[in-house]
């Protein structure tokens, strides 16, 4: 028993020396973030991801459920890992530096992808993951398709309609976010940038209601109670959504810079139309 | 003296309620703040008045009015000035119960459950204080007793709120221990009303025990007062307006300590007079936070509990320090 364990461990150690060596793809790759998930989901060979975040299972920030499903989850901490054998780590940019030195000193190597913030970034990150993944192909294939269809989405309409993005806690998204890229791509304009709001921030919703948007793109609300999230449905907004704008809801398909978005844009649209 | 008290402390609520409906980031002038919540005009105006700032301006008053309101009674009853439901984990106590109802999804079921299970939480801390200190409400016994409720209900709903699943509830501990009115609507000013009105009614109806009861229990007893139902009602009343204050703007301390301090040399120590003299006072108090937590840090949502906590614990130490000489 023992001596087959050792054997276990000893070609899985030859196995990463001859990929390393050899500068091949990567044979065991572990996903630690909700957007590398996807992505690797995407573009990885069969059995070359062998897990993914815990958070890509969850149906409120996750787009790829099912395809999730099929993965084993690891809760992103270095123990567990480590454990797992990888000779790649996919990680976010804001991934604990703990967690992520962690691994480091314990020989893994860790690629940090950066945070999507433009829908012309997403062509990049799908490419950088597959070279990362040996699937440089595969991942061309991919962002021109994206790009492609992207081009057919995108609106650019004379007059534009005004939308709102309203989260919990009053927080909502100027430029230099995806969302605001999703909102402009589907042929709307951001109010927070009439606010001047860049990147992320809070509006007051005094403020908010002054500007008086076409469409309120309201956050998703979590299981569970909490007063942050009571803004989205206080009397004011669904006064406003009754007597003037209509609505929308931004969910799993607005968090991550994949494909998905493409969805998010299709449907901003519909729902204005 | 106490017909001009009531006369001042009536106008600074008017002219505070005033000050707190013209204030806020839409920036509106005074004249299209009016014609928006008077007359309804412009669309977004009258939301921004009727929606956001009306229901922020009653709710003030109308707690302001129940915490001071409650923080005398208990004065009254236990005749001990350090007597306060903050400082005794009876709002703690409520916003637990509040928790509660809202993470089990009790609060989501039926209108009335998210007051109805704070008022539960208050019921508890109130009896079991009350029970602990005695008739004679010793001031060590009973500041004793609030700090093991109030660490043990904070503790409680740090936990809840830790356990729920909703990704924004642990960040939202800091609003259920200090309170604040910010964004809140009219469904909570209709939530708490009954409660906080009822309980108001009922104190100060018992005047004239209260002070009858300065005179010493046996005293009171030989007047007719009934203490047993005396403290009953006191318990059910304060129960009723610091839960329902606490399930729609958390835990706001202080209030019921600073009132009725500030306010005895004006009605000659009688706590019956006290008694409608702190409501009216605790609703300038709470109107006059709620207005500074606004122009002190307009978009940051400062929690009304930090004001009153920087009003209130100086004054609380310096009771402490007076009433040492006493045998606390």
């Amino acid at each position: 028993m023992a001596c087959r364990r050792a054997s276990k461990a000893l070609g899985a150690v030859l196995a990463l020396w001859a990929g390393a060596a050899l500068g091949g793809p990567p044979e065991r790759v572990v996903s630690i973030n909700l957007c590398t998930d996807q992505l690797a989901m995407l573009l990885a060979k069969p059995g070359q991801l062998v897990s993914i975040s815990r958070i890509s299972q969850d149906p409120n920030v996750s787009v790829m459920l099912e395809e999730a499903r099929k993965y084993p989850i690891n809760h992103g901490q270095a123990e567990e890992v480590f454990r797992l054998n990888p000779d790649l780590v996919l990680a976010g940019q804001f991934t604990s530096s703990y967690t992520v030195g962690l691994l480091r000193r314990l020989g893994v190597e860790v690629a940090q992808l950066p945070i999507v913030t433009s829908l012309d970034q997403i062509p990049g990150a799908i490419r950088e993951v597959g070279r990362l993944l040996g699937r440089a192909a595969q991942a061309e294939t991919l962002a021109t398709e994206f790009s492609a269809d992207l081009a057919a989405l995108r609106a650019n309409p004379s007059n534009r309609p005004r939308a709102a993005l309203h989260y919990a806690n009053n927080y909502t998204s100027g430029d230099k976010s995806l969302a605001n890229d999703i909102l402009t791509a589907a042929g709307f304009a951001n109010v927070a940038l009439e606010a001047g709001l860049s990147g992320g921030g809070t509006l007051p919703m005094e403020r908010l209601l002054m500007l008086m948007p076409d469409l309120i793109i309201s956050g998703q609300h979590y299981p569970g109670a909490s007063r942050s999230e009571a803004v989205l449905t206080h009397p004011a907004m669904n006064a406003l959504r009754d007597r003037h704008a209509g609505s929308a809801l931004s969910d799993a398909e607005w968090v991550c810079g994949t494909p998905a978005v493409l969805r998010a844009i299709s449907r901003l649209q519909e729902a204005y139309e | 003296m106490t017909r001009v008290l009531a006369l001042v402390l009536v106008l600074l609520i008017v002219a505070l309620f005033a000050l707190s409906l013209l204030i806020g980031p839409a920036g509106l002038s005074p004249a299209r703040s009016l014609a928006a919540l008077l007359r309804g005009e412009g669309l977004a105006e009258t939301l921004v008045m009727r929606e956001i700032r009306l229901p922020r301006a009653i709710l003030a008053a109308m707690i302001g009015a129940g915490l001071g309101l409650a923080g005398a009674a208990m004065q009254g009853y236990l005749r001990n000035p350090l007597a306060e439901p903050g400082l005794l984990g009876v709002s703690g106590s409520a916003a637990l119960g509040a928790v509660i109802a809202l993470q089990t999804g009790f609060a989501a079921q039926f209108a009335l459950g998210l007051p109805l299970a704070a008022l539960l939480g208050a019921v508890l801390a109130v009896g079991l204080i009350l029970a602990l200190a005695g008739p004679r409400g010793g001031s060590l016994t009973l500041i004793l007793a609030g700090i093991a409720v109030s660490a043990l209900a904070g503790a409680l709903t740090a936990l809840v709120l830790n356990l729920s699943p909703n990704p924004f509830a642990a960040s939202e501990i800091m609003f259920w221990m200090m309170g604040s009115l910010a964004d809140r609507s009219m469904t909570h000013v209709w939530l708490a009303a009954p409660f906080i009105a009822i309980g108001a009614v009922v104190l100060l109806a018992q005047g004239r025990a209260f002070d009858a009861l300065t005179l010493g229990e046996d005293s009171a007893a030989s007047l007719g007062v009934n203490l047993s139902r005396l403290r009953l009602v006191l318990v059910l009343a304060v129960a009723s307006m610091v839960g329902a204050a606490t399930a729609v703007a958390g835990a706001v301390g202080f209030v019921g300590l600073v009132v009725p301090h500030i306010l005895r040399p004006f009605v000659g120590a009688r706590p019956s007079s006290l008694l409608w003299a702190s409501a009216l006072g605790g609703a300038v108090l709470v109107l006059a936070a709620d207005i500074a937590v606004r122009l002190v840090l307009p978009d940051r949502d400062l929690k009304l509990g930090v004001l009153t906590a920087i009003v209130g614990a100086p004054l609380f130490l310096h009771l402490v320090f007076k009433t040492r000489g006493q045998g606390l």
